[in-house]
């Protein structure tokens, strides 16, 4: 098995990916992938997590069953999924065809001092996602490969879809959005046209 | 960059694919954003599922019918769950009904972030599980909490009954105590021809109130399970 280490700069990455998000629905994992999707432009379509470790696919797979005419796109980190790996299982079987799950790889936990994950110690998450039933599975490496891969997230049928991004673990610094859950809930709904009760 | 090209058995996954789009095709299309359904159609729904059961000659207590009419009635459109035997009734109309999204999970902690999910998207979930997996689910609590999420999670009681498996009595016991730790309101249903009352008031409280909620369905209620054909 052969440990990963990616070369994208993580910020650069999700500006990339997401600089034509269209009416795209964002979900994020907590720490730096919060961090990174806030920096690539705030946006009341964002759901950023800052706990609920591994809920992340969770959570943008609820939101993308209530809502099958949006694109949903969960942002998340190698750590964060691994803990949620199960949910890999769960997301291709309930099988939304406009979720897509992009995992920032770095092989690293980032927020907690940069030890090494499974998957920087040899799991290759995108062969997990394709074991637990993803169909469309890509591994991206460069910014061509992001380009190219960036209108699919657009897209409300064909999914789920998995990105593995191999970013570097260098470090960055954090840029950090609202963290009251409340607001940030009653942000997204009120973005939706759900009124607050 | 490390990563060498994947390769795959060519047709592994396209039919699993094809496999699963076939089964799953229930309750594809639906429109869980908007938690209204007539009356009518929930009637029918259950007249169907009442005949169902009395097609294949099952004689069956009415509470899985009164608990599902209840969610169906409160605007519920998304079910997950991991398979308990006392939900399995519950379960199987759920699935039945091309109104609702079933999910099935590897742990019960993803229901709990599913129901938030659904929340987000202007849908109302709910999560059913076994009182031991309320353990599995601590952490994912503070999403709900954090954010007031509205969480309707009905869990099956083990280990507080005439238990025959001691293993599930630590959990058991625990249950309650467990979910109030993490602010979740604990009701509990304890007789049948209550069922549909106490679903309907917990589901108020979780959608109409922001609340976090658990129904804890009392062992008793749900009957001793049968250890050894012929004896109890």
């Amino acid at each position: 098995m052969n440990a990963v280490s990616g070369t994208l700069d993580r910020r650069k990455a999700v500006r990339t990916l997401l600089a034509e998000r269209g009416d795209c629905l964002v979900v994020t994992g907590l720490g730096s992938p919060t961090y990174d999707v806030f920096d690539a432009g705030d946006h009341d379509g964002n759901f950023y997590l800052w706990g609920a470790m591994g809920g992340a696919a969770m959570t943008a797979l609820g939101l993308a069953l209530a809502q099958p005419a949006r694109p949903v796109v969960a942002v998340t980190g190698d750590g964060e999924q691994i803990m949620g790996s199960g949910a890999l299982m769960t997301v291709a079987m309930a099988a939304p065809g406009n979720l897509t799950i992009v995992v920032l790889d770095n092989g690293h936990y980032g927020e907690t001092g940069m030890q090494t994950s499974h998957s920087g110690l040899g799991v290759r998450l995108a062969a997990l996602a394709r074991a637990s039933g993803f169909a469309d599975v890509v591994e991206l490496t460069d910014e061509a490969s992001l380009v190219s891969f960036r209108p699919r997230i657009r897209e409300v049928s064909g999914g789920p879809r998995f990105a593995a991004v191999g970013i570097a673990s260098g470090h960055v610094e954090r840029a950090l959005p609202p963290r009251d859950g409340v607001f940030l809930k009653q942000r997204f709904r009120r973005h939706l046209g759900f009124q607050v009760a | 960059m490390a990563w060498a090209p994947l390769a795959w058995p060519a047709d592994a996954t396209p039919g699993l694919r094809a496999a699963r789009s076939a089964s799953l095709r229930i309750g594809r299309g639906a429109s869980p954003a908007s938690p209204e359904i007539s009356m009518s159609a929930l009637a029918t729904r259950t007249d169907t599922a009442t005949r169902t059961d009395l097609a294949a000659g099952a004689a069956q207590p009415d509470w899985p019918l009164d608990i599902f009419g209840a969610l169906r009635n409160s605007g519920v459109t998304q079910a997950s769950y991991v398979p308990d035997a006392g939900h399995s009734r519950l379960i199987s109309l759920l699935h039945a009904d091309p109104e609702v999204r079933t999910v099935v999970l590897t742990t019960e902690e993803e229901g709990i972030a599913l129901s938030a999910g659904a929340w987000l998207g202007g849908a109302r979930a709910v999560h059913l599980m076994q009182s031991s997996g309320v353990g599995n689910c601590i952490n994912m609590l503070s999403l709900m909490n954090a954010c007031r999420f509205p969480l309707l999670s009905l869990v099956t009681m083990r280990g507080e009954w005439a238990e025959f498996n001691p293993w599930q009595v630590p959990m058991g016991r625990a249950t309650p105590g467990a979910l109030e730790l993490m602010g979740v309101t604990v009701l509990r249903l304890e007789r049948p021809d209550e069922a549909r009352e106490t679903i309907e008031a917990a589901a108020a409280l979780a959608f109409d109130g922001d609340g976090q909620i658990a129904v804890l369905i009392s062992q008793r209620m749900l009957g001793r399970k049968k250890w050894v054909e012929g004896k109890r």
